[in-house]
């Protein structure tokens, strides 16, 4: 609505540069309170989407990293056992109750970032980066608290959130996510951008790069996702090359070609990937570039 | 915001939104038949995201349903077409989708295909290539057995493509289906009884001994997660295969249903990604959508293309360092024997183990002369026959052993 050339410009504003589609997710993120979920190759910016949204909101972020093996007390909460003890030992003599109480009370409670993330006075945003590296369980108990927005401390009792967070996840795909946490979250599908996209990206990001480089670029990385490659180069790495190409001070590609050749490595990132790419192909695919 | 433009009564409003909701219904209902994970909680929403202007203009209402109602990236890829078929009445669009279930009719579905081959079994096996002179005798009195006192005993050793009468091949999909489960209890069993820990863990010890005032009396261990083994299953399934490929396809049915991790593909000429259309509970009605899937089944094979296209698009996702991949073909290449190597190899990089299963290997007078096999020999870590459900069983303690 009204809201979504708002959206679109406020990301703009802060660097990202987002299509239309992505506007839309953004304000049906807010109007229908679900999560939105994030799927892309590697280096499309998932990752940044949360970023700018935080920027946009004027709001924190709150960044849960997921990984094999993630449990509660990294996610949610944890007590802190060593002041615990320390305070056990202090008022050793003392009433067992009044102990407890002490010990099982706000002070000790260790937040972590799911926790955190829904007792913020200002709704923040909550990205869950990467979570097709957690376990099954892990996302069992996610997707419960998505729906409730409430944990359940047993010392403690319940701890209702005070705001509901903006919650972003993003996942790689290198693990089916269950079909339960993909109904429950909006679905955006992140791809590479086109090449005027992705030249108003460079233009946002790289001080100094200029509309015509930042095209020839963003043309010439397109030329090189068709070549068959191992590891197709996302937008970071075309950021790269762009930065490295405006700090080698080269005004236009054609200009220098060997330049461009040997700063290819900021593209390619394998072996095999660097011998397909060869001088020739560099400059024939130099060539195509207008 | 309304898209009518006069200013209509409250009754009209009324006739307006019973039309509009009826229509709405409708849509789910055609996305749920396309495979969209549609409950009644997206129903709702729709309709309040239609209340609240995003039915203004298509592209906008496309756009929002898309993020909606799509759940992974085929939908996302699918939904334009479907959106843009129903509520705009596109042509194009809705007669590429038409034409691609004409040409699943026109098809023999995979079903259809194997019955009818196992029908023909008998007959057939006498005009096969590789030469078994005792194969008739031997066919009859395999049947002969069957009629013994332990008919599952004996079932177990009987080739697939003997297998006629449609009792005994739904038997063997039943027993087939039930060695997937076995294979998974066992495997998971044996996980449990490796669990021991080798570090401490210093935080929940001296978490659980707070109660003795911190004095470290209850230990807890800590050990390295073992990852659940991954079984990829890669069937051929071309016109030399088709004997077997029904029972198979029972058994990677079941292997899907209960492995925790497991991921399926079918390929002949091309490879299609199979594991959504399996995880159908009843196995009919998985076979059903995907003999959608597996259009030009019965063909030629290109297995070192498919290799590619797997390598390419689909390994980084589904294999991970404890991932046995399963290749169940003849080895009968059609293409270039040169590329299947080259992609073999890389694919042996991956994974863990690599299995050829090749039910042609136990027959009488075959050798793997080739080209596609022996290209492919040496890279494989277990090239073994899998011809009845006996030789499937003992696979298990070498997937064990992973």
């Amino acid at each position: 609505m009204k809201n979504r050339e708002q959206i679109a410009q406020g990301l703009a504003a802060c660097g990202y540069i987002a299509d239309a589609d992505l506007a839309t997710a953004v304000s049906l993120m807010q109007l229908l309170r679900r999560p939105l979920l994030l799927e892309g190759e590697a280096g499309v910016g998932k990752t940044e989407v949360a970023k700018a949204l935080a920027a946009v909101h004027a709001t924190e972020l709150i960044r849960l990293q997921c990984y094999e093996g993630l449990d509660q007390s990294a996610a949610l909460y944890e007590w802190n056992y060593q002041r615990q003890l320390l305070a056990i030992q202090a008022h050793r003599g003392s009433d067992a109750d009044s102990i407890e109480d002490q010990i099982f009370s706000e002070k000790y409670l260790l937040e972590r970032p799911l926790l955190a993330a829904i007792r913020r006075a200002q709704p923040p945003v909550l990205l869950i980066d990467e979570i097709d590296r957690a376990d099954d369980e892990f996302e069992a108990f996610l997707l419960e608290l998505l729906s409730d927005f409430q944990v359940s401390i047993p010392e403690l009792g319940t701890i209702v959130a005070t705001t509901i967070p903006h919650v972003v996840l993003t996942s790689n795909g290198t693990r089916e996510l269950s079909d339960a946490l993909r109904r429950r979250c909006l679905y955006h599908y992140v791809d590479y951008p086109d090449v005027e996209r992705e030249a108003r990206i460079i233009m946002a990001r790289i001080d100094g790069a200029s509309a015509s480089l930042s095209l020839q670029i963003a043309r010439m990385v397109e030329s090189i996702r068709k070549e068959e490659l191992r590891k197709v180069p996302g937008v970071a790495e075309t950021l790269d090359w762009a930065a490295a190409l405006v700090g080698l001070d080269v005004r236009d590609l054609h200009d220098a070609p060997e330049t461009v050749h040997e700063t290819l490595m900021c593209l390619l990132k394998t072996q095999e990937d660097r011998a397909r790419v060869t001088r020739e192909v560099a400059e024939r695919l130099l060539g195509k570039v207008a | 915001m309304s898209c009518c433009g006069t200013n209509p009564g409250y009754d009209e409003i009324d006739e307006v939104s019973r039309l509009v909701s009826t229509k709405l219904a409708a849509f789910l209902k055609t996305l749920r038949d396309n495979g969209f994970p549609v409950g009644l909680a997206e129903g709702q929403d729709a309709a309040s995201l239609m209340g609240a202007g995003y039915a203004a203009k298509p592209g906008l209402l496309r756009s929002a349903f898309k993020h909606l109602f799509s759940a992974r990236k085929s939908d996302w890829e699918k939904f334009d077409g479907i959106f843009d078929a129903f509520w705009l009445g596109k042509r194009v669009r809705s007669r590429s989708i038409a034409a691609g279930l004409a040409k699943a009719a026109n098809n023999p579905s995979l079903k259809s295909l194997q019955d009818a081959d196992a029908r023909q079994a008998g007959s057939q096996s006498a005009t096969d290539q590789i030469p078994s002179p005792d194969d008739a005798p031997e066919g009859r009195s395999g049947e002969g057995r069957m009629e013994g006192a332990s008919r599952a005993e004996s079932l177990a050793e009987v080739d697939f493509r003997k297998l006629a009468d449609p009792d005994q091949i739904e038997q063997a999909h039943a027993a087939a289906a039930q060695l997937a489960k076995t294979m998974r209890t066992r495997l998971s069993r044996r996980d449990l009884a490796r669990r021991r820990g080798y570090r401490l863990n210093l935080r929940r010890t001296i978490h659980n001994n707070i109660s003795h005032g911190g004095v470290p009396i209850d230990l807890v261990m800590r050990r390295r997660k073992q990852k659940p083994l991954r079984l990829v299953i890669l069937l051929d399934a071309s016109g030399s295969m088709s004997l077997y490929t029904g029972v198979f396809l029972r058994f990677i049915h079941g292997v899907l249903d209960e492995f925790r991790e497991a991921e399926a593909f079918l390929f002949h000429t091309r490879l299609a990604y199979v594991s959504g259309a399996m995880k159908e509970k009843d196995a009919g009605r998985a076979l059903d959508r995907l003999s959608l899937l597996a259009q030009g089944a019965g063909g030629g094979t290109k297995i070192g293309e498919s290799l590619k296209t797997f390598n390419r698009w689909h390994a980084a996702r589904v294999i991970h360092s404890r991932t046995v991949v399963m290749i169940v073909s003849d080895g009968y290449e059609t293409g270039d024997a040169a590329l299947l190597g080259r992609e073999m190899a890389a694919l042996a990089k991956r994974c863990r183990r690599i299995v050829w299963l090749n039910p042609m290997m136990a027959w009488e007078g075959y050798a793997p002369v080739a080209a596609g096999i022996k290209a492919a020999l040496p890279h494989i870590d277990l090239y073994a026959p899998a011809n009845t459900l006996q030789s499937l069983t003992a696979l298990e303690p070498y997937l064990a052993r992973l």
